[in-house]
């Protein structure tokens, strides 16, 4: 192996593979095997049949979708916001340092630990689970679009004042279209993160989506159903990764030239 | 006639540890329409602040610049520049940078279009249109620089070593390149270099800068007539005054060695 030489796509699909299967295999061994007892860790089979169970008798399809368009809305709600707000602290110095302190103060705070003052002063409707998701990746998307959008390359900024750009239009033209690659990895990294708040406002006061069914399957003890439920998270983190990857290189091909 | 008045402009930094550089000392300028002046000068001696100054990109301590008779005040598409590093907008095609100050300027597509081709025609770029910078080679990347500077049709154009990044030989085919476009179109220009070959085959006065903080030294006019073509680097008079210039330079240059 040499640092940093590229390998072809099929060596990198087959590789990738191969240790999705040893993880398989690592995990039949110990269960089949009965390294691991039963009660804590279900096999594969058992897994995949009880997963096949869930979604054919349970209506667990639509506990997944109430999933989805829990994250969904809650990180478009947080999205909507963030984008405007962050654009105008990286582009502007004053509206920066009017909120920079408190944005960065609140995405310390944990998205999780709000879940119980939000049951008090929401409920435990649909709105508590959208403010979670909100709360947890708003500030982190607003401070990391304000510091893309501030480190904009000064020599293109002054380039376009040269050819007579006004301060609005530099906004518009230079500063947004030069960190929008960027920001669209922001998006996709930050809608990974919402995925694991979403998960921990169903395990409290929720009753559907994949934590509600994974808090239900650990009281009647079915390791099966609740690992079926993480496997479907991984499996639908992993869709809107790629499906966000797939638009970034379609939208932004300028930004994947020259580096690889 | 002059269209460019540099009056006693001076530009003083401050440093980190609190005190004061004179980078440029109160300098005077006057450029006539038409003129090609070649800036020569050590590294460090305030060619680029002077030039920054006149683009409105920075600010004088003291003195002023007037373009037309109307003091410069802020950057403005009057006064075209292009830069030593790649200024090309990456997320724009050659076509579309060659566009960004006429849309800015509010001209109709089709008009901008016609514009800009003419120009990606003066330039030698036709077939590269629709590249992106990033595809492109260094010497076509200044090429674009320069076609999107004059499609605005500035008053003047401001050049910051803008073949200094390029290999010896896209150095020279730039140089005619520049030339050529400025025997045709008769623009004003402001040249920064440290090439001495290069301010002797272009400008029609050469100025020398002295060691910081800088003043102009020397300021003469070049006599060979125009059109001029490259072979007139190896004629005698060329050379004389070439060794002339090099005297001035490098007692220059040793005297920034000095000071550092
Ligand atoms: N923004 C700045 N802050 C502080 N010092 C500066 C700044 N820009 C330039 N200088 C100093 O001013 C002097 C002239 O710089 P510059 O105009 O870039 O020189 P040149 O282009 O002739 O090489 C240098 O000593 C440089 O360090
Ligand atoms: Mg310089």
């Amino acid at each position: 192996m040499k640092p940093l030489t590229p390998i072809s796509t099929p060596k990198r699909i087959a590789l990738g593979v191969s240790f999705f299967v040893l993880f398989f295999a690592v995990w039949a061994v110990a269960t089949f095997g009965g390294f691991v007892s039963r009660t804590f860790l279900a096999d594969p089979i058992t897994m995949v049949k009880s997963g096949y169970t869930l979604i054919t008798e349970m209506g667990f399809l639509k506990d997944i979708g109430m999933t989805v368009w829990r994250v969904v809305g809650g990180f478009l709600i947080a999205a909507a916001i963030a984008l405007p707000l962050g654009v105008a602290m990286g582009a502007y110095k004053p509206i920066e340092a009017f909120f920079e302190p408190f944005v960065s103060f609140s995405r310390y705070l944990p998205a999780s630990a709000f879940i119980p003052l939000l049951i008090l002063w929401v409920g435990i409707g649909e709105e508590q689970k959208l403010a979670v998701i909100f709360i947890g990746s708003f500030f982190q998307l607003v401070l990391m679009i304000a510091v893309v959008v501030g480190n904009t390359r000064r020599d293109l900024v002054e380039a376009a004042y040269t050819l007579g750009a006004s301060d609005a239009s530099l906004v518009k033209r230079v500063l947004i279209p030069s960190a929008a690659p960027e920001i669209a990895e922001i998006l996709r990294m930050v809608l990974g993160w919402a995925w694991t708040y979403v998960i921990v406002a169903e395990l409290i006061g929720a009753s559907s989506g994949i934590g509600y069914m994974i808090t239900n399957s650990q009281a009647l003890l079915a390791t099966d159903q609740i690992i079926f439920g993480i496997i479907v998270i991984g499996v639908i983190g992993l869709v809107s990764d790629l499906l966000f990857k797939f638009a970034n290189q379609r939208f932004f091909p300028w930004a994947a030239l020259g580096k690889a | 006639m002059s269209i460019l008045s540099i009056r006693g402009v001076s530009r003083e930094f401050s440093t980190q540890s609190g005190g004061k550089t004179l980078a440029l000392q109160a300098t005077n300028l006057e450029v006539a329409e038409n003129d090609f002046i070649t800036i020569l000068g050590p590294s460090g001696c305030g060619k680029s602040t002077l030039l920054r100054i006149v683009a409105g990109l920075d600010r004088q301590t003291t003195g002023e610049v007037l373009l037309d008779d109307k003091v410069i005040d802020g950057p403005g598409a009057d006064r075209g520049m292009v830069f030593q590093s790649y200024t090309l907008f990456p997320w724009l095609t050659v076509l579309e940078n060659i566009c960004f100050g006429l849309r800015e300027r509010g001209l109709p597509r089709d008009q901008q279009i016609e514009i800009a081709q003419s120009f990606v025609k003066k330039v030698g770029l036709v077939g590269f249109e629709n590249h992106f910078p990033k595809q492109l080679s260094g010497g076509m990347q200044q090429r674009t620089a320069l076609a999107r500077a004059l499609a605005n049709n500035p008053r003047m154009l401001l050049m910051d070593e803008p073949f200094g990044a390029l290999d010896h030989q896209t150095r020279e085919l730039m140089q005619e390149h520049l030339l050529g476009i400025w025997e045709a179109e008769r623009k004003t220009i402001l040249f920064v270099t440290h090439d001495i070959d290069e301010a002797v085959f272009m400008g029609s006065r050469v100025v020398v800068m002295s060691a910081r903080p800088g003043r102009i030294k020397l300021d003469r006019e070049i006599p060979f007539a125009h059109p001029r073509h490259y072979s007139i680097k190896t004629t005698a008079d060329f050379a004389a005054l070439k060794g002339e210039l090099t005297e001035q330079v490098r007692a220059e240059v040793i005297a920034s060695q000095a000071l550092a």
